[in-house]
């Protein structure tokens, strides 16, 4: 199981890179295995209301936070399960979220988009489009001068909310340590993101001076080096900066979501640049792992779950009077 | 006369709508191609391809552009997807629509509609269940329509379209596949309905409390006590006259509300009804949410809203009491 300790905080304690990115593989194989367990358990009715799963956006998760120290922060979105499980969130305290159960790390109160974990640096998932990234501004406000940076993961289509333009130049003109992530996966909800976005996104912060990058999204190990290079920036106290990923939701945008709006043959062209097919190719070319020694990890991750999906379907529900107090005493 | 599903209602009003008047426009995330992300919109887009129109995730620049284009003659009704997103166009429609009326000295008024699915039960957590009301409760020039029937739902949305103010039309999630018989007459903005008579006590309700409330009333039979239920239909202006009749007859007023105790609508009922009608009355209270947000977890939210067996224990208990 993925813990605190893991080897993507820190100033990477694992001098081993093969280990590293055997790590940070496995991180992209646990999201892609949960989310499909998410989805199993959505259709049997025990995740309940909706919920929306980044199947084929592991890598931009994984490469951004594996640049990250305990003290860093993060705002993920609604789309959040990656960003929590590559933080190091126990997958077991998720899906019992998810699952409504007391034993999430809410307790219940909070389900699919709105998970909230400071011990591992997750500011939150937020529900409103553009909302991690006023957090985020937020967190870099408070860290200036610490040499802790704050990361914003949001969409393509939170571009065009006021979040995103306000905070942007606030992080600009107030120099804070802000790393931008927008996940361009291509649509918000059914709409490409072309049909509602005037120009390019990255002219956006590039008209602010922000330092920005496009790049492939579903290479780990591209996101990687862009996020470190963003992060370092960042900690040295020269600003905020702009990284547009781009990738691509294998799945609907959440629950009966049919996918309509996908031209024909999309969906298979992304399949081939699948980051896990990716990563496990450069594992095996670059890296010369055995195959075997990487299957190994799916096969492991898979009884991992397994045993996560037993548990929590056995956690007990919260009972509703602990619940309702409006107020921290104090 | 066939009955309709609540969703339906709505689009045919819509459609009903943009046939009739040119200058409706109607616009939001997703609500033209795709038909609306509650399947509410379909096939007006392909009706109506310049005045059905998809949007960017901007709920302020929807809410400024209905105003402005309001001033400009067109009549604007625009989608919030879920009423939680609405304080991100509240700037605009607090300061700008609801006010334009007035400090014009009445140049122009501002006829446009927000429509904006509210409510919890649907396991959607604190941020995609709240019931907006209280937000917008005090805010003079803007009207809170809030329809509890399909042909409550075409007949109020064709009133507000045609209103020459602005409008805040609420649609409970729950509801939208509710069926019931629509015969396509404007239901008046301002005035509620009787929807169950009875003389000893009156319950009043809106939107899908009123639901609740109808099957409190019907479980009440069976402890001898016959409630009259409103739905209240609009909540701004209120109906409160409806309620005084109503009340003068049962002398005990419990008001229903869906959303947080404090500031709600149903403390604006309790002492509208209390000013006028103190001596008529035995019993006031409210039955609402408690003061804190909306729950996750089945068990924890099933506990927060105010369901029928609620209703009932509070009713038997004030009249132990
Ligand atoms: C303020 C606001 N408006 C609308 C929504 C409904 N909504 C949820 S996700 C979404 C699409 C967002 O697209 P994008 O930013 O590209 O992120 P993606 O879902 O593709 O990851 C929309 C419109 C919302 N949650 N918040
Ligand atoms: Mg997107």
């Amino acid at each position: 199981m993925l813990g605190r300790t893991a080897v993507t905080r820190g100033s990477l304690s694992v001098a081993d890179e093969v280990g590293l990115y055997l790590e940070l593989y496995r991180r992209m194989v646990l999201i892609r295995q949960f989310e499909d367990l998410v989805n199993a358990l959505f259709l049997q009715g025990q995740v309940h209301g909706t919920t929306h799963l980044c199947s084929g956006q592991e890598a931009v998760a994984v490469g951004v936070t594996s640049v990250l120290d305990p003290a860093d922060r993060v705002a993920g979105t609604y789309r959040g399960h990656g960003h929590a499980l590559a933080l190091g969130l126990d997958p077991q305290r998720l899906l019992d979220e998810l699952l409504g159960r007391e034993t999430g790390i809410c307790a219940g109160r909070a389900g699919s988009m709105n998970v909230v974990d400071l011990e591992h640096g997750l500011m939150g998932c937020f529900g409103i489009v553009g909302g991690s990234i006023a957090a985020a501004t937020g967190a870099g406000l408070a860290l200036r001068g610490t040499g802790n940076v704050a990361v914003a993961f949001f969409g393509d289509g939170a571009t065009n909310q006021g979040y995103f333009f306000e905070c942007l130049n606030f992080a600009k003109v107030m120099n804070l340590p802000v790393v931008y992530v927008c996940e361009n996966n291509g649509y918000g909800e059914y709409t490409p993101f072309t049909a509602v976005t005037a120009g390019s996104i990255i002219a956006r912060p590039l008209a602010m001076e922000i330092p920005s990058q496009t790049l492939d999204g579903n290479d780990l190990w591209v996101v990687r080096a862009a996020a470190r290079q963003a992060v370092e920036t960042a900690r040295r106290g020269d600003g905020p900066s702009f990284i547009e990923a781009l990738t691509y939701r294998f799945v609907g945008h959440s629950r009966s979501d049919p996918g309509k709006y996908r031209p024909e043959g999309e969906l298979d062209r992304w399949r081939l640049k699948d980051p896990l097919a990716v990563g496990r190719r450069r594992l095996v070319e670059e890296h010369r792992v055995p195959e075997s020694e990487v299957e190994s990890i799916v096969e492991d991750v898979r009884t991992e779950l397994d045993r996560v999906r037993q548990k929590g379907l056995a956690a007990p529900f919260p009972k509703p009077d602990a619940s309702a107090r409006e107020f921290k005493d104090g | 006369m066939a009955e309709i599903e609540f969703r339906r209602a709505i689009r045919d009003a819509l459609d009903e709508e943009l046939a009739r008047d040119e200058s409706v426009i109607f616009f939001g995330e997703d609500v033209a191609k795709a038909g609306g992300v509650f399947a509410v919109t379909p096939g007006l887009w392909e009706k109506y391809p310049d005045r059905v129109l998809d949007t960017p995730i901007s709920e302020l620049a929807l809410a400024g552009a209905a105003f402005g284009s309001a001033v400009c003659g067109k009549r604007p009704v625009f989608e919030i997807m879920f009423g939680d997103f609405l304080p991100l166009t509240m700037d605009s429609l607090v300061n700008q629509s609801a006010k334009y009326w007035y400090i014009s000295n009445e140049q122009a008024s501002i006829p446009l509609v927000v429509r904006s699915a509210i409510g919890a039960g649907g396991r959607f957590g604190a941020i995609h269940s709240q019931t907006p009301i209280s937000w917008f409760l005090g805010v003079p020039g803007l009207k809170i329509v809030c329809p509890a029937t399909p042909a409550d739902a075409k007949g109020l949305l064709k009133s507000a379209i045609r209103d020459p103010n602005p409008v805040l039309f609420l649609e409970h999630k729950r509801l939208y596949g509710l069926k019931g018989e629509v015969n396509g007459d404007l239901t008046p903005i301002g005035k509620g309905a009787v929807v169950r008579e009875g003389d000893d006590i009156t319950v009043v309700g809106a939107m899908k409390s009123v639901h609740d409330a109808l099957a409190a009333a019907g479980k009440l039979v069976e402890h001898s006590v016959e409630a009259e239920v409103i739905d209240l239909r609009t909540l701004r202006p209120m109906d409160i006259d409806l309620v005084l009749e109503s009340v003068a007859k049962t002398s005990r007023l419990v008001v229903v509300e869906e959303g947080p105790r404090t500031g709600g609508w149903a403390a604006e009922v309790v002492a509208r009804v209390s000013e006028a009608a103190l001596d008529q009355l035995d019993d006031i209270w409210r039955i609402t949410t408690a003061d804190a947000p909306i729950p996750y977890s089945p068990t924890l939210e099933d506990a927060f809203l105010p369901a029928p067996d609620v209703i009932v224990e509070s009713i038997l208990a004030h009249r132990r009491k």
